[in-house]
């Protein structure tokens, strides 16, 4: 009980201190909110990169086309062959036939056109479809497929696979540096207003130590203010997040620039990162505070 | 009973000057007790180590049961809960009233409200401003803040209460009425010491004094025996 009555004096002495000094408290509350903006967007690039990434490399598939004049035996080689193949999830092996009756099916044009093939006018070709386990490895894995007889030709958008895995990199890296960065100067902002508050509270805290505060009594209204900055600072970057997401999400129905970049559903996506933001919020005063009161609370 | 036991105390500042050497002296419950001595004898220093604002070189002290050398920093607010300190600049905060400055001392531990209340009336009617409650330290009289900083020591009804110079901002009749606060405390049973250059003050009161002088004690009066002559 006396540690809760401790404990609420406390908050209410941090929420008065942060309207206290006002100025001070608004430029670091700014400062987490420009932080926290620049974390969600961060975070939303991230994650949706993350899961349009994992959309394409799951759909990404090497097509080995066969000779068009390949006989069974020589297919059940190349079969083998792919079968010996590291990091290979699975394969499909799709005849000349299958390919046909399914563009037959696809439109009636096609179907017109090839009903009146024979069997040995038919130029499709013969394929085996490879899914692999890590996109990295795809080069390599077209490489040792095209490196096996009887098969023509092999495509896997190459070129354009790697190029789309090191700018979703790129683009990861430089928002992690970015977050870091920001986080940094926000911390060394609010240690800066708690430093201040420290000064300013300095007969206070002297009075505090000779009626015989304790320590933790003294350090924790300061602690707790951090606290509070990271949380008032916190609230803009949420409603903007929360609000801002949907609406593009529903802008855009779902998906950006084209049909394959498709956007993560706001439910509950975007819950997780404003608890996400909140707590960054949270942390990241509660460290400036802790920081500046290490330094300059001498007890 | 012994409520301060020094023992072969020695104080030197890191700069190389040295306050205090090997002191001993014990004070009894219960005693009212000045220290008097010119200025840089070492007054200040005795009680600061007291009340563990500066810490021995070496020697033994014992406050109300606790090794005052011993005690760790974070453990200081321990000492502290048990004695009250007043200061000659009174140290009051001027944006809370006479009643929030006094409570301002209780609420750090946490009591409830209407046990704040409670002591805090009963502690400012004992130094005579309960009609003052409301009021802030810069609207009162220079006796009367000091009398504010001595119900705010005595609040938490600690066993000692340290006085360093109360009197020295204020004139003559003022001082004579913060010591009569002073001896009202003392018969409550609070064990009282008290550094001042008054000796105007140390003769009227008739008390045990101890003369400080370039940090050794030179002499220690009886109860009664002081005079002002007696330097």
């Amino acid at each position: 009980m006396r540690a809760f009555r401790v404990l609420s004096r406390n908050i209410r002495d941090s929420f008065k201190s942060v309207f206290r000094n006002f100025s001070l408290s608004l430029a670091s509350i700014s400062c987490i909110a420009i932080t926290l903006i620049v974390v969600a967007v961060a975070i939303i690039l991230t994650y949706n990169v993350n899961n349009f990434a994992t959309l394409v490399e799951k759909d990404v598939t090497i097509v080995a086309f066969l000779d068009v004049d390949i006989t069974e035996e020589e297919t059940k080689m190349v079969e083998e062959e792919i079968k010996k193949l590291d990091n290979i999830e699975n394969y499909v092996y799709r005849s000349k036939t299958d390919i046909t009756e399914e563009m037959m099916d696809s439109s009636d044009i096609f179907g017109s056109i090839m009903s009146e093939w024979k069997e040995e006018e038919n130029p499709l070709q013969a394929t085996f479809q490879v899914k692999v386990i890590d996109i990295d490895t795809i080069g390599d894995i077209a490489n040792q497929i095209k490196g096996i007889n009887h098969v023509d030709v092999v495509k896997y958008g190459e070129g354009m696979v790697e190029q789309l895995v090191s700018v979703f990199d790129s683009i990861k890296n430089v928002s992690l540096i970015v977050v870091i960065a920001l986080i940094l100067v926000t911390a060394f902002l609010i240690s800066n207003t708690i430093k201040i508050t420290i000064f300013s509270r300095r007969r206070e805290i002297e009075i505090m130590r000779l009626v015989g505060a304790s320590n933790i009594n003294i350090k924790i209204p300061f602690i707790l203010e951090g606290l509070v900055l990271g949380i008032i600072g916190s609230i803009l970057p949420v409603v903007i997040t929360i609000y801002g997401y949907v609406a593009i999400y529903n802008k855009f129905g779902g998906k950006l620039f084209t049909q394959i970049i498709q956007l993560i559903k706001p439910e509950p996506f975007i819950y997780l990162v404003a608890i996400a933001l909140v707590t960054i919020g949270m942390i990241v005063g509660m460290f400036g505070s802790w920081r500046a009161v290490k330094k300059h609370l001498k007890i | 009973m012994n409520l301060i036991r020094m023992k072969g105390v020695n104080k030197q500042y890191k700069n190389g000057v040295t306050a205090i050497y090997d002191l001993d002296l014990t004070i009894e419950k219960g005693d009212f007790v000045f220290i008097i001595g010119s200025t840089g004898c070492g007054k200040s220093t005795l009680i600061k180590m007291l009340y563990r604002e500066e810490k021995p070189t070496s020697g033994k002290i014992i406050v109300g049961g606790l090794d005052v050398a011993k005690l760790r920093n974070g453990k200081v607010y321990k000492l502290r809960r048990k004695l009250g300190v007043v200061f000659q600049d009174f140290k009051l905060l001027s944006k809370l009233t006479v009643y929030e400055n006094v409570a301002f001392a209780l609420e750090v531990f946490g009591l409830p409200k209407s046990e704040i209340h409670e002591k805090v009336l009963k502690v400012l009617d004992l130094v005579g401003l309960k009609n003052k409650a409301k009021h802030y330290p810069t609207e009162l009289s220079g006796g009367e803040q000091q009398r504010v900083a001595i119900a705010r020591a005595i609040v938490n009804g600690p066993k000692l209460l340290i006085c360093d110079e109360p009197t020295g901002n204020l004139d003559e009749a003022t001082s004579m009425e913060i010591m009569k606060v002073l001896e009202e405390i003392n018969k409550l049973g609070t064990t009282i010491i008290m550094v001042t250059h008054d000796t105007n003050i140390v003769s009227l009161m008739k008390k045990r004094v101890i003369l400080l002088d370039a940090g050794r004690i030179l002499k220690d009066y009886e109860k009664g025996t002081y005079t002002h002559e007696g330097i």
